[in-house]
């Protein structure tokens, strides 16, 4: 057998093994993005909330992506007390400037960072949240201050459209 | 000579034989006026299908129900392709029914584009019963739950006509000329001139049908323009994977001595 | 099997197959020795355990996002075409999936009575594909039932009432299987689930089937017996694998076009319409592949004899092996035989067309002489053709062309093109 065939030969299967590995990762793709959100999920991944309701010193839980979000219209004294932490004290150190853009409004996934409980409000030795599953304490700003959990409660994005509607996602 | 009389007799009682009949009256072959999502390469006509889901909106939606759509269809790539701003609008001004609210009670809200078509009717037996007994079907898979398809539906739209001779009506029935048995119980919903199109397209009977046609079509089908896609590039590349594996065999089976 | 000597190259391949001799298995069926002169009717096994396993992963895919009750069931599929990322790519697949499963097992049942493939030895083979076969038909008949639509309700009415022909007991069947009155949720929910179970009884199947195989090994066009390995064979891989993998492919082409060019046009366009227990359909009629069996089940007007008919169609074919006892395998070198053959490839596509077409008139009576015909090819021309048939001489090798001595090298070249 000559090179020149030796050559040839390697390369028609080279060739088809390329093109074939094309075809099956085409092909295995929708079989595996099936499994992400599907678009009527993918729908609902933003929800917008009327607040016009809620006075300073109420919290409302509204849900998104099938867990509970806190929208909390905190009073001056909170958001005072949340702004004079030494961020030092924190296990998880976030100002809570970062954490509520407009100091007034709240806004946090409800859940734990434990194990997944929903804490529950004006509970608690922070003036925040207490969590009865397994003793985590947070503060008006939602921030783990006691107990197991390792984070801050989880500030999603969201926005608000008007003066009366935080879109959130 | 004598299989070929006997041929013919057979043939002679096929084509005589009255006991056939799928229908009292004979249903006509639907028109077949050209569609430019058919083919290959087909693709649904923007413009069309917006006025399509105008002629729906206006005309239809008052009795057939469209309950597998959600509004944040109009806006997605391969359909009418409204912006998203424009599908908030549309959306909200329909009424849906939302609850239970924390007082326990249902409420009506405007509906939002993650929100399914608003029925016109709140079950199929009111809209059965509103409508002298004839249900009015839900048009979501409508141009696929009918033989003929597009233009089945396009014809029936335009084949409202006088009852021949001899043909008596009851109330509320109509003649048309593709319906099967000829009668439909619902009136010729078309008429010139009864919407009038946001683009300013004159709004011939023709025009209509052939608009709404087109709607239903892409929503029976809302990924058509995506299949046809794919479904190119998947031949193509069947084809090119094809010719090299032939090669492949050849090389493979040279090896082995020729036969006799 | 004399593999006991194969022994891996690595020392962990060595190690594993010494506790489980799945490499010694890889290694049989890579050398496998194969006729070489076996024609592309040979690719469609290969095509049907395709078929298998895409019906299998497409079927358990839509199963995630299918919810099988009665009220839900066709927004569930609607939920599928519409909104699950390539949900309507993998529903288009599966429902022509099954039809081009069906076309791939017709071809393979038909090369088989050609070529003789269910005579002695392989009757074993032949009768768990007839299992696996019904099999089929059971699970597709049960995969039409899930969309709930006109056809879906109401084709399974028909076919499940047809159990109420049995004397005595056949009310309570029905009942039994319905789970109620009439078709209705409970109907549902156990097709489902029998539906889910059903391919992966036939994969068990098909391993047993080429294990059957693998004994005698295949038969070929000119249906004789081959020494194994020899100049006759060629090792399984690569040269069988890479011809089953090109007629795949073309298989794949037709495939590609139904699916994404017309996908519904084998379906039934009443299935689109939500299932009405109050409005029966114009015509009620099951999916193409069905057609055969049903129009036997019509064409005999008492209702308990169509039944036996339908199953007797079914029945006779799995007796096959006995009905037909020429020593001659392959329809080459048996004219007779391969005339009739023909005219009962024409009298199923005839039973076929009726089948799809209302039982009243020249339909009906076409119907019964088909009939009769697919019964009287079995019962009475088979065993006839057994015994009288006069066969030509066979060669005694595929490579060598010296026949029983009394033909020359032209004339087998001659019968060669003819294959």
């Amino acid at each position: 057998m000559s090179e020149k065939k030796v050559k040839r030969r390697e390369f028609i299967f080279t060739a088809t093994y390329a093109v074939g590995a094309v075809g099956v990762g085409a092909t295995v793709w929708p079989l595996i993005d099936q499994m992400n959100p599907d678009a009527s999920v993918k729908a609902l991944a933003s929800t917008e909330v009327d607040v016009s309701n809620v006075e300073k010193g109420q919290s409302i839980t509204v849900l998104w992506r099938g867990k509970p979000v806190f929208i909390r219209r905190r009073t001056d004294e909170e958001i005072a007390e949340a702004r004079d932490v030494n961020l030092e004290e924190l296990k998880h150190p976030e100002k809570d400037e970062d954490r509520a853009k407009d100091p007034e409004w709240l806004v946090m996934l409800g859940v734990c960072t434990h194990l997944g409980c929903v804490p529950l409000g004006d509970k608690g030795e922070y003036g925040g949240w207490f969590c009865p599953c397994h003793g985590s304490h947070y503060d008006t700003s939602g921030r783990i201050r006691k107990g197991p959990a390792p984070t801050n409660m989880e500030v999603p994005k969201y926005e608000f459209v008007n003066s009366n509607t935080i879109k959130i996602g | 000579m004598k299989k070929f009389i006997i041929f013919f007799f057979f043939l002679t009682t096929l084509f005589s034989n009255s006991t056939i009949s799928f229908s009292a009256e004979k249903a006509a072959e639907p028109m077949s006026p050209g569609w430019s999502f058919k083919g290959f390469f087909g693709t649904f006509d923007r413009a069309s299908l917006q006025r399509g889901y105008q002629v729906y909106t206006e005309v239809c939606a008052s009795c057939h129900s469209m309950k597998h759509l959600s509004y944040r269809n109009l806006s997605q790539p391969g359909g009418p392709e409204f912006s998203e701003e424009q599908v908030k609008i549309i959306a909200s001004q329909f009424e849906v029914r939302d609850g239970p609210n924390d007082d326990g009670e249902m409420f009506d809200r405007p509906a939002r584009p993650s929100d399914n078509f608003v029925s016109p009717y709140a079950n199929d037996k009111e809209a059965t019963a509103a409508n002298g007994g004839a249900y009015p079907p839900d048009m979501s898979v409508l141009v696929k739950a009918r033989k003929g398809g597009a233009d089945y539906i396009y014809s029936l739209l335009l084949g409202y006509e006088e009852p021949p001779e001899g043909i008596s009506l009851d109330d509320g029935v109509y003649y048309n000329k593709y319906m099967a048995g000829n009668k439909i119980k619902m009136s010729n919903p078309l008429s010139e001139g009864i919407v009038e199109y946001a683009d300013g397209t004159n709004a011939t009977e023709e025009q209509m049908a052939r608009d709404v046609t087109t709607f239903l079509s892409w929503a029976a089908e809302p990924h058509l323009e995506e299949r046809h896609k794919i479904g190119f590039r998947a031949i193509i590349y069947l084809i090119i994977i094809t010719i090299l594996v032939y090669f492949s065999m050849k090389k493979i089976w040279s090896r082995v001595e020729s036969e006799v | 099997m004399s593999d006991h000597e194969y022994t891996p190259s690595s020392k962990f391949g060595k190690w594993f197959n010494d506790r489980l001799p799945l490499l010694t298995l890889g290694k049989h069926l890579t050398d496998y020795p194969t006729p070489k002169n076996l024609n592309y009717w040979w690719t469609f096994g290969g095509i049907l355990t395709f078929c298998l396993i895409t019906q299998i992963v497409t079927g358990l895919i839509l199963a995630m996002h299918y919810v099988a009750h009665a009220d839900l069931a066709f927004g569930s599929v609607e939920h599928i075409m519409r909104n699950v990322n390539y949900g309507w790519l993998i529903r288009y697949v599966h429902a022509n999936g099954a039809s081009m499963f069906f076309l791939a097992v017709y071809i393979h049942i038909f090369r088989s009575l050609y070529y003789g493939s269910y005579k002695s030895p392989r009757e074993i083979i032949w009768i768990l594909g007839m299992i696996i076969y019904i099999l089929m038909m059971a699970a597709a008949f049960m995969g039409y039932v899930l969309p709930w639509g006109q056809m879906s309700f109401w084709g399974a009415t028909v076919i499940t009432n047809l159990f109420s022909a049995i004397p005595l007991v056949g009310e309570s069947i029905v009942t039994w299987l319905w789970g109620g009155y009439s078709v209705d949720n409970p109907t549902l929910t156990r097709f489902f689930s029998l539906h889910y179970l059903i391919p992966f009884l036939i994969l068990g199947l098909v391993v047993l089937h080429i294990w059957a195989l693998h004994v005698p090994g295949n038969n070929n066009p000119i249906g004789i017996d081959l020494k194994k390995p020899s100049k006759d064979t060629v090792p399984f891989h690569p040269y069988i694998v890479i011809k089953d993998l090109f007629a795949l492919l073309i298989f794949l082409i037709v495939f590609a076009f139904f699916v994404f060019y017309s996908p519904n046009i084998l379906g039934h366009a009443d299935n689109y319409i939500e299932a009405n227990p109050m409005v029966t359909p114009a015509h009620i009629v099951p999916e193409w592949y069905l057609l055969p069996f049903y129009a036997i089940l019509r064409s005999v007007p008492d209702k308990l004899l169509g039944v036996i008919a339908m199953f007797g169609a079914l029945f006779i074919l799995v007796i096959l092996p006995w009905l037909d006892t020429s020593k001659t395998r392959s329809a080459v070198f048996r004219p007779l035989y391969k005339q009739f053959y023909w005219f009962l490839v024409a009298d199923v596509l005839i039973l076929g067309y009726v089948g799809a077409m209302p039982a009243e008139g020249i339909y009906l009576l076409v119907a019964r002489v088909a009939t009769a015909y697919y019964f009287a090819h079995f019962l009475i021309i088979l065993p006839i053709l057994s015994k009288k048939e006069k066969v030509l001489d066979v060669p005694l090798s595929i490579t060598e062309p010296v026949l029983g001595g009394s033909v020359s090298a032209s004339v087998v070249r001659e019968r060669k093109d003819k294959l």
